[in-house]
C-alpha cells in the first residue's frame, strides 16, 4: 500500500517537473488563435467593424469581446469560416444594409491641394506624395477600405468599383435547374 | 509500327466530321474591318505599339510583349488603323478585350521580308526568339506560347510528338491542312526538331483520318527521323497527356509536363505555322478554322486572317440554317459559349460551332445525382468527377484540392455520359476559378497585413524617436537654465567684485 502510494507520487512528481520545464522552455510566443483569426480576415483595415484594424478585432474575437458577424468586406464567407474556427454559431452580417463592392481609391490629380491627410489616414500606406505635391495612390497596395475619403477637405478622392475583365473574371457557380434538390 | 498503348476512360463518340471536310479549304480573302485583340495567348497580353490613323503593313507588329509568357500581335493586312478601343472577346465570359480595330486598304500589302539564312545553322535559341517574334502560339486551342515549349531548358528531349489526333467531334481543320498541305507541317516538324535537338518525330493522327495519314506517309518515307503514326479513335486521345500515354505508355506526373519524360507535344497546325514564319516570314496572322454544326447550312474548312468576324465565317459557309440558336468557339466538348458572332477569329480558334436546339436539349432537364459512378468510369485521368461534384456545390475547396481538381482536362466525359444531365464540367471550372481567386485573395491580403504592421511599427519608431527627441531637448533646456544661472552667478559676481574695487578705489579719494 504503501509502497504504491510512493511510487505513483514519485511518478507524478516527476511528470510534474517534465511538464513545468517543458511549459518554460517550449513557449508559444504571441497567440497562435489571434494570428489564426487575423489570416481569416480580409486585411482591407477598414475598421467598419468597430476595431482600429483587422488584427484588434482578430484579438478581441479570441477574447471573446466580439460578434463574428462584424467584418463587411469579408460577408457570409468570412463569417461562416469564424463561426468554424471559433466554434460559435453563424449570424447574419450585423450591419444588413452594409454591401460591399470591392473598390479602388482614386486621387483626382488636378483637384489635389497637397495636404497629406489621406497619407496619414491609409492603413496600408498606399498613397505617395509630400506636403504641397500631388498625391497619388498605389493601386496594387489600396484594399479599398474607404479611410482616405472623410479626411481629404476638398473631396478630390474617388471609390472607384474594380470592373471584371477577362484576367479576373471567374466561372459561375452552375444554378440546378428549379425543384431539383441533391 | 510501333506497340500503342491505352489511357484509362474516354468515350466513342460521333465524329460529325465528314460533314465538314467535303470542300477544299477556303481562303476567305480580306474582311471590311479587322478587330485584332491583343490577348490571344495564355500569358500577359501585348502592349499596342500603334496609334489611332497609323497606316500599317500586312506583318507589321502591332502589339509588343515584356513578360515572358507572352507573343506579339501583328496586322494581317495592310490598311488603317482606325481605333483601339474595348470590343467583345473570344472569351468564356464575353467581357470585352482590347482591339486594333483595322480598316484594310485591300492593297494587302507586305511588310518587307528579308530571307533568312539556313535554319540549320541558327543557333536553338535565336530560333526560338524569331518563333516568338513571329508571335506563335499552340494552335490546338489552348494557344499557350509555343518559343516555351521548344525550349528543352536543359533536358535531352528523345522525341517531338505532333498532335494531329483532333479527337473532339465536329473539328476537322487538323484534318484538312494534313491532307492539302503535309509539306508545311513537315517543314515546320524540320524547324521544331532542330530548336529542341530532338531525335526523332512522330506525327500522331486518329485511324478516321485516312486521307491525312496517306498524304503525310508519301512525304514520311524517305525521312528517316519522321514516323507517322495513327492512333484509335477514342475521345479524348488528343489531350497531351493521353497521348503521350497512348505513344509511350508512360503517364506524365500530376501537376507535371510531358518534358518531365522528355517528351515535347505539339499541335500540326503549330509546326506549319513555325514553318511558314521561318521559311517565307509569315507571321501568325491567319489560320484555318471550321465552320461546321447543324446550324450552318455548308459546313467547310476555311483559311481566315486573324480578326475577321465571326459572321463573315458564317456566310462563307452558306449563313445560318433557321433554327441556328447558339454559337460555340472549339468543339462540342470542350469548347466556349460565344455571345456575338461580332466577335473576331483568334488565334485560338480552331471551331465555329453553330448549334440548333436539339444538338442541346438534354439540358434543361438537370436531375439529381443518382450515384451510378458512370463519371468515374469514363474519367481519363482517374478523377472521382462525382466526389468533386459534391465539393463544388458546398464550396469545400480544399476537398476539391485534395481530390486532385487541377487535374481535370474539362474534357466532358463525365457530362455527357451523367444520365442526370447534371454540367460537372461547369461544376469543375467553377471550383478551379474559386481556387484561383482565393489564392490571388490570399496574396493580396497577406500583403496588406504586412504593410499595416510595418505602418504600425514605423508609427511607433516615429513616436518613440519624437519622445527622444523631446527628452533631449528638456535636457538642453535644463541644461541650459542651469547655464543661465551660473552665467548670472557670474554676472553677479563680477558686479559684486566690481563693486568692491569701485570701493576700493574711491576710499583713498576720500
Amino acid at each position: 500500500m504503501t509502497m504504491t502510494i510512493l511510487s505513483l507520487g514519485v511518478l507524478a512528481g516527476l511528470f510534474g517537473l517534465l511538464l513545468g520545464y517543458s511549459s518554460v522552455r517550449f513557449r508559444v510566443e504571441g497567440d497562435p488563435l489571434a494570428d489564426k483569426i487575423d489570416s481569416l480576415l480580409p486585411q482591407t483595415q477598414c475598421g467598419q467593424c468597430g476595431f482600429p484594424g483587422c488584427r484588434p478585432y482578430a484579438e478581441a474575437l479570441v477574447a471573446g469581446e466580439a460578434e463574428i458577424n462584424l467584418c463587411v468586406p469579408g460577408g457570409e464567407d468570412t463569417i461562416s469560416v469564424l463561426a468554424e474556427t471559433l466554434g460559435r454559431e453563424v449570424l447574419p452580417l450585423s450591419d444588413e444594409h452594409a454591401t460591399h463592392v470591392p473598390a479602388l481609391a482614386v486621387i483626382i490629380e488636378e483637384y489635389c491641394i497637397g495636404c497629406t491627410k489621406c497619407i496619414q489616414a491609409c492603413p496600408v500606406d498606399a498613397i505617395v506624395g509630400a506636403a504641397k505635391q500631388m498625391h497619388t495612390v498605389i493601386e496594387q497596395e489600396c484594399t479599398g477600405c474607404e479611410l482616405c475619403v472623410p479626411p481629404c477637405p476638398v473631396d478630390c478622392i474617388d471609390m472607384r468599383p474594380i470592373k471584371a475583365d477577362t484576367s479576373t473574371w471567374a466561372w459561375p457557380q452552375p444554378q440546378l435547374a428549379s425543384g431539383v434538390k441533391n | 509500327m510501333a506497340r500503342l498503348h491505352t489511357f484509362p476512360g474516354g468515350l466513342k463518340l460521333e465524329g460529325h466530321k465528314t460533314i465538314s471536310t467535303g470542300q477544299p479549304i477556303l481562303k476567305a480573302g480580306i474582311p471590311e474591318r479587322l478587330f485584332v485583340p491583343l490577348n490571344q495567348h495564355i500569358g500577359s497580353p501585348a502592349e499596342c505599339t500603334v496609334e489611332k490613323g497609323e497606316h500599317v503593313l500586312k506583318s507589321q507588329m502591332i502589339g509588343s510583349v515584356t513578360d515572358y509568357v507572352a507573343v506579339p500581335v501583328h496586322a494581317p493586312s495592310s490598311g488603317t488603323v482606325i481605333d483601339i478601343q474595348k470590343f467583345p472577346a473570344a472569351h468564356a465570359s464575353g467581357l470585352p478585350n482590347d482591339v486594333v480595330i483595322i480598316e484594310p486598304d485591300g492593297k494587302d500589302e507586305w511588310l518587307e521580308r528579308k530571307p533568312l539564312p539556313d535554319i540549320t545553322e541558327l543557333d536553338p535559341s535565336e530560333l526560338r526568339n524569331m518563333i516568338r517574334c513571329a508571335g506563335i502560339v499552340g494552335l490546338g486551342g489552348a494557344a499557350f506560347p509555343t518559343f516555351i515549349k521548344l525550349n528543352p531548358v536543359g533536358r535531352q528531349i528523345s522525341t517531338l510528338i505532333l498532335n494531329g489526333a483532333e479527337c473532339e467531334p465536329y473539328i476537322s481543320c487538323d484534318d484538312m491542312l494534313m491532307r492539302e498541305r503535309p509539306h508545311e507541317i513537315i517543314d515546320g516538324a524540320k524547324i521544331m526538331r532542330h530548336a529542341l535537338n530532338a531525335g526523332k518525330v512522330i506525327i500522331a493522327i486518329e485511324e478516321n483520318k485516312p486521307e491525312a495519314i496517306d498524304s503525310l506517309q508519301a512525304l514520311a518515307d524517305d525521312l528517316d527521323w519522321l514516323d507517322i503514326q495513327s492512333i484509335p479513335v477514342i475521345y479524348p486521345t488528343g489531350g497531351e497527356r493521353q497521348l503521350v500515354k497512348v505513344l509511350t505508355g508512360k503517364d506524365v506526373p500530376s501537376q507535371g509536363l510531358p518534358l518531365d519524360l522528355d517528351l515535347v507535344v505539339s499541335n500540326v497546325a503549330t509546326a506549319a505555322a513555325v514553318h511558314r514564319a521561318l521559311d517565307h516570314q509569315q507571321p501568325l496572322i491567319s489560320r484555318i478554322i471550321t465552320v461546321t454544326g447543324s446550324g450552318v447550312r455548308s459546313p467547310r474548312n476555311i483559311e481566315a486572317l486573324i480578326g475577321t468576324p465571326m459572321s463573315d465565317l458564317i456566310d462563307l459557309a452558306g449563313g445560318y440554317t433557321e433554327d441556328a440558336d447558339r454559337l460555340i468557339m472549339g468543339g462540342p466538348m470542350m469548347g466556349i459559349t460565344l455571345k456575338t458572332d461580332a466577335t473576331p477569329v483568334v488565334k485560338a480558334s480552331n471551331c465555329l460551332l453553330v448549334q440548333t436546339p436539339a444538338d442541346h436539349a438534354t439540358e434543361a432537364i438537370t436531375r439529381p445525382c443518382i450515384r451510378c459512378g458512370e463519371c468515374v468510369k469514363v474519367c481519363p485521368v482517374k478523377l472521382l468527377p462525382q466526389q468533386l461534384y459534391w465539393f463544388s456545390q458546398s464550396k469545400n475547396l480544399e476537398g476539391l484540392q485534395t481530390h486532385n481538381l487541377f487535374d481535370c482536362i474539362e474534357c466532358g466525359c463525365c457530362s455527357v455520359v451523367c444520365p442526370s444531365h447534371i454540367p460537372l464540367v461547369q461544376y469543375f471550372r467553377y471550383g478551379k476559378s474559386e481556387i484561383w481567386k482565393k489564392e490571388q485573395e490570399t496574396v493580396k491580403s497577406d500583403r496588406a497585413r504586412e504593410r499595416t504592421e510595418a505602418r504600425i511599427q514605423r508609427l511607433e519608431r516615429v513616436k518613440a524617436e519624437k519622445k527622444a527627441l523631446h527628452a533631449a531637448r528638456a535636457k538642453k533646456n535644463a541644461a541650459g537654465a542651469d547655464r543661465k544661472k551660473e552665467i548670472q552667478a557670474a554676472v553677479a559676481r563680477t558686479k559684486a567684485k566690481k563693486a568692491e574695487s569701485t570701493s576700493s578705489t574711491e576710499n583713498p579719494d576720500t
